[in-house]
This record gives C-alpha cells, sequence and structure tokens, in this order.
C-alpha cells in the first residue's frame, strides 16, 4: 500500500508499506527525513505529520498520551498527527500527509 | 581498512548514530565513518528491557535505519571493529590493525555495566543486560528460569523485574540502598512504584549487598546476602549500574572525571574531538554533568553536528527528560529532582495517575509523572522557558497547566 508524504522541504514521495506497520517506519524506511527519536513509544513527539483534510477523519482519534504529546510541537494544527501511532491498515492506502516542521535529523 | 580524513565517531548507538544523521543532514560534506564494536546495524537499546524482551518487537525493529540511509547518506560503517587507540596529534583513530585518519572526531563510546566480581559473574546463570546479544541471552534463559534473583533497583533492574514478573516467575529484587531508583527519581515516586511492583508479586530486599553465590556444577542456585538473607534462583541478573568508557580518551591525554569532560559545547581538552552521550561528562547548573538517557544522546548528537558544520548556539542546553515502563505504568520524568528542596503532589497517588513537582528555592526544577503524558509535557515546555509557577499552582488540579504555559507567564525577578 501507499502513502504519499510530503517532506519538509514540500518534496512529493511515495512510500510504501504493508498493513500493521506504523506510519512512521514507513517514512523512516523510505529514507525520509524523520528523527523518531523515541523509536515510536509515543513519548517525543518528533514523528509529527500534518494529515490531509480528506484524510483527518478517516483515522482512528489519537489517545489521550498522543494528545498530550501533540502538545510539545511548534507547529500544532487540527490536522496534527503523531506518525508512530498511525498503524497502517488496507483502508489507508493512498494516505497523504505532511512532515511538520521539527521532524528533521 | 585505511581512510582518509573526515568525521570519525567511536561508537554506533543512538549518540552516534545521531551524530552521523544530523552532520549529513546540516550539510557536512566529507566522510562521516561510525567505528563500532558490535555486527548489527546500529539500533535502539530502550526496547531491549521492555518491547524487545516480551517479543513484541522483532531485531529488524530495534535498527534505527536500514542499510540503504546509511548508503544514500555516504555514512561509512566500519562494524566489529573496536576502537583501540586515539593519536591525537596525527589525527588518526586505531582500531585493532585499522588506521582511521580524522579532521573531527566524536567519542560516544556510552558506558559499559559495572560487574559482580569475577568468580561470581562467571557463573552460568548470572546474566547483564546491555546488548542485543544481551537481551537475545536474557529471553531464552526467561524461558528457561523459575525463580529470578535481580539485582539492583534501578530502571534496568525494575524493567527486568517488571517483564520477568509478568511472564509468571517468582522474582526478588535485591537493592544496595535503603530504597529504589535512588540516582534517578524522588523517594515519593520510587515508592509508589514499589507498590506497584509489590501488588504484582515482587519481593524486596533493600540494603542488600551479594555476598555469594551458590552454585551447582558452575549453574547457580542461589544468592547470599551480605545481611544473612538467602533467596533461592535459577537466573541472576545483575542491574548495578554502568562504568563510563573513557578509557581510550584518559589514554590520549583527554581530561576525564566521571566521563569525558567536555566543556559548553562538547569539545574535549582537544578542540579537533568533542565527546557526546553517557560518556561525556558536560557543565551543568551546579557542576559537571553525565546523562544516560536518549534525551541525551540525541540532544547532544543534534547539537555537536551543528558545532562540525560551524552552526552551533553558543552553548548546549537542554532540559533533560526520559521514561520508563513497568507494566501498566508509564513513568516520565523532566528536569532532574535531587536537588529539590520541596516537592508537590498533583493528582491522586491512589489513582496511579499523578505529578510530582520539584521545587528548588521556589522555581521548578523537575516533574516526575506517573501516567499523566499532559503533565510530562508542560513540565518539559515550562523547564524549557522562563514560566514560573507556584507550588502551589502546581498542587491545584484546577489550575490549568496547559494555558498557563500558553500564556507564556513571565519570570518575576
Amino acid at each position: 500500500m501507499k502513502v504519499t508524504v510530503i517532506s519538509q522541504n514540500g518534496e512529493e514521495h511515495d512510500v510504501s508499506g504493508s498493513p500493521g506497520e506504523k506510519l512512521m517506519e514507513m517514512i523512516r524506511d523510505a529514507g525520509l527525513q524523520i528523527a523518531a527519536q523515541c523509536g515510536g513509544c509515543c513519548s517525543c513527539a518528533t514523528c509529527h505529520v500534518h494529515v490531509a483534510n480528506e484524510w483527518i477523519d478517516k483515522l482512528p482519534p489519537a489517545t489521550a498520551d498522543e494528545e498530550a504529546l501533540l502538545d510539545l510541537v511548534d507547529d500544532l494544527q487540527p490536522v496534527s498527527r503523531l506518525s508512530c501511532q498511525i498503524i497502517m491498515a488496507p483502508e489507508y492506502d493512498g494516505l497523504k500527509v505532511k512532515l511538520a516542521s521539527g521532524t528533521e535529523l | 581498512m585505511n581512510a582518509s580524513a573526515g568525521l570519525v565517531v567511536i561508537g554506533a548507538g543512538q549518540a552516534a548514530f545521531q551524530l552521523a544523521a544530523s552532520a549529513r543532514a546540516a550539510g557536512y560534506q566529507e566522510r562521516i565513518i561510525l567505528v563500532g564494536a558490535e555486527r548489527e546495524l546500529p539500533y535502539q537499546r530502550p526496547p531491549l528491557s521492555k518491547a524487545y524482551l516480551l517479543g513484541k518487537t522483532t531485531r529488524e525493529g530495534l535498527a534505527f535505519r536500514k542499510q540503504e540511509f546509511f548508503d544514500s547518506n555516504r555514512i561509512e560503517l566500519c562494524l566489529g571493529h573496536v576502537a583501540t587507540k586515539i593519536d591525537s596529534h596525527d589525527r588518526v583513530l586505531h582500531a585493532g590493525s585499522a588506521r582511521i585518519e580524522f579532521d573531527r572526531l566524536v567519542i560516544a563510546t556510552g558506558a559499559r555495566n559495572r560487574k559482580l566480581r569475577d568468580d561470581l559473574a562467571r557463573l552460568r546463570g548470572v546474566l547483564s543486560l546491555r546488548d542485543l546479544g544481551d537481551a537475545d541471552q536474557l529471553a531464552d534463559a526467561l524461558r528457561h528460569a523459575s525463580r529470578i534473583v535481580v539485582i539492583g533497583g534501578g530502571f534496568i533492574g525494575l524493567e527486568v523485574a517488571a517483564v520477568a514478573r509478568s511472564l509468571g516467575k517468582e522474582v526478588v529484587v535485591a537493592e544496595a540502598q535503603r530504597r529504589l531508583l535512588g540516582r534517578a527519581v524522588s523517594p515519593q515516586i520510587a515508592s509508589r512504584i514499589q507498590r506497584r511492583h509489590v501488588e504484582m508479586g515482587i519481593e524486596f530486599l533493600f540494603q542488600s549487598m551479594v555476598a555469594n553465590i551458590e552454585a551447582d556444577h558452575g549453574r547457580v542456585s542461589a544468592v547470599h546476602f551480605s545481611n544473612g538473607s538467602v533467596r533461592h534462583a535459577d537466573l541472576v541478573i545483575v542491574g548495578i549500574g554502568v562504568e563510563v568508557t573513557d578509557t581510550l580518551a584518559a589514554d590520549a591525554g583527554l581530561a576525564v572525571g566521571n566521563g569525558i569532560r567536555v566543556d559548553s559545547s562538547l569539545r574535549t581538552t582537544n578542540p579537533a574531538i568533542l565527546a557526546i552521550g553517557d560518556c561525556a561528562s558536560f557543565p551543568g547548573e551546579d557542576g559537571y554533568l553525565r546523562l544516560e538517557s536518549v534525551q541525551n544522546a540525541v540532544d547532544q548528537a543534534r547539537y555537536a553536528a551543528q558545532v562540525i558544520v560551524g552552526a552551533a548556539s553558543l552553548f548546549y542546553r537542554a532540559v533533560p527528560w526520559f521514561w520508563s515502563d513497568q507494566y501498566d505504568m508509564r513513568l516520565q520524568m523532566a528536569g532532574l529532582s535531587s536537588a529539590a528542596d520541596q516537592f508537590v503532589m498533583r493528582g491522586d497517588a491512589e489513582s496511579g495517575q499523578f505529578s510530582l513537582f520539584a521545587f528548588r528555592r521556589g522555581r521548578l526544577i523537575a516533574v516526575e509523572s506517573v501516567n499523566s503524558p499532559a503533565d510530562h509535557v508542560m513540565a518539559r515546555k515550562m523547564l524549557e522557558g522562563d514560566c514560573r509557577l507556584s507550588p502551589n499552582e502546581a498542587a491545584d488540579r484546577s489550575f490549568d497547566l496547559r494555558s498557563f504555559v500558553k500564556s507564556g507567564k513571565r519570570e518575576i525577578a
């Protein structure tokens, strides 16, 4: 399955992965810049993405932990999510996100 | 291998990986070479005592990045090579027979586990946990063990104890001091953590040093403590802290003292050589500080990368934070509470969701949270900035920390 990821500098990349994988891992394994300092355990907020408007409501809502962590980011928007908390599922094929600032290595 | 000059990093752990990645991302153009003693692709250590030990994370899942990342970023991995000597005059790193020239050297050698005395450490069934090999060995031993004695009530000991207990093992944790986590968190949080472990069926022994380990045909059978207690065990896990790996630096004439001494821009006493992560002793507010955490490794690596490309801010500064997962408890610490003169509780300790706010002369210096991520996040924000929160405000749950932080209330002189 594919996800379109817009990197911090505005370039568009198609990254691929499998259901069950974390979106953060797909982005990381595609070689894009994503710090993901804590390795995906919802502790650092350095895998912050803005989800495309048409997709945000299709994802399960953020947990209280994720909501709390999102307060750490610089560019918080209503479509902000932590990509380590988005577990890929077949219905998310074609998902589109943008890497927020603060996620650089 | 013989290489021409560039940026050479000794170590391939969290700090080393981050430094290489950040230096390249910051536009460093020369060669970057990581020299690591282990053969694995650089990997994350925190899950080794948690998810990996429980079988919830695969080996591949631990790697920071796949090989292609290192290839495409021209980060050369010189793995399975132990650095043996730094020739700081000629700027050459020796790793056995390999000779690697450098313009800039970064030491990120971390720390090694403190051991029990040799004759005890050597027994079958006495294990410790530092690297992936240790974790594999421990995971295997846990499958076959039934009675486990954990030596040391620090984070590693407690995390491993929690894993062992959740696998249904009988677990005793022995600590030399009077309480758990003496170096890491406040007594109040330590006692709450202890209570959760006791509820889960762990037995604690305090002020208990290992006097001897009894063995049957070279295999552990019981642990004898200096206060006379004896506990049967078929597996002993040793988590009694670390020794910093600074001999390489000391031999090269760099200043050391509980770690490799660095200045406020993380340079050692030789300006071409920096030290970062667990092995670095850096100037803090109250003297030199050495921290063992992911945050410290990452933040120092990112700063050092900026130093290397000549774009660093005047001095390194970061709010320390770290975390631990034990059973259903997510522990999150921001700042360092050891110098506190006042503690204030926010939330209800009985409910298992609360934070302890630590003050020194009325100023917030640390917050330790149990299952309260929002408090932790706000604490990090407050400690980064110049927000002044009063102890009364901290204790008052109707006082909204989030809007307090957002409003950016300024410190009153």
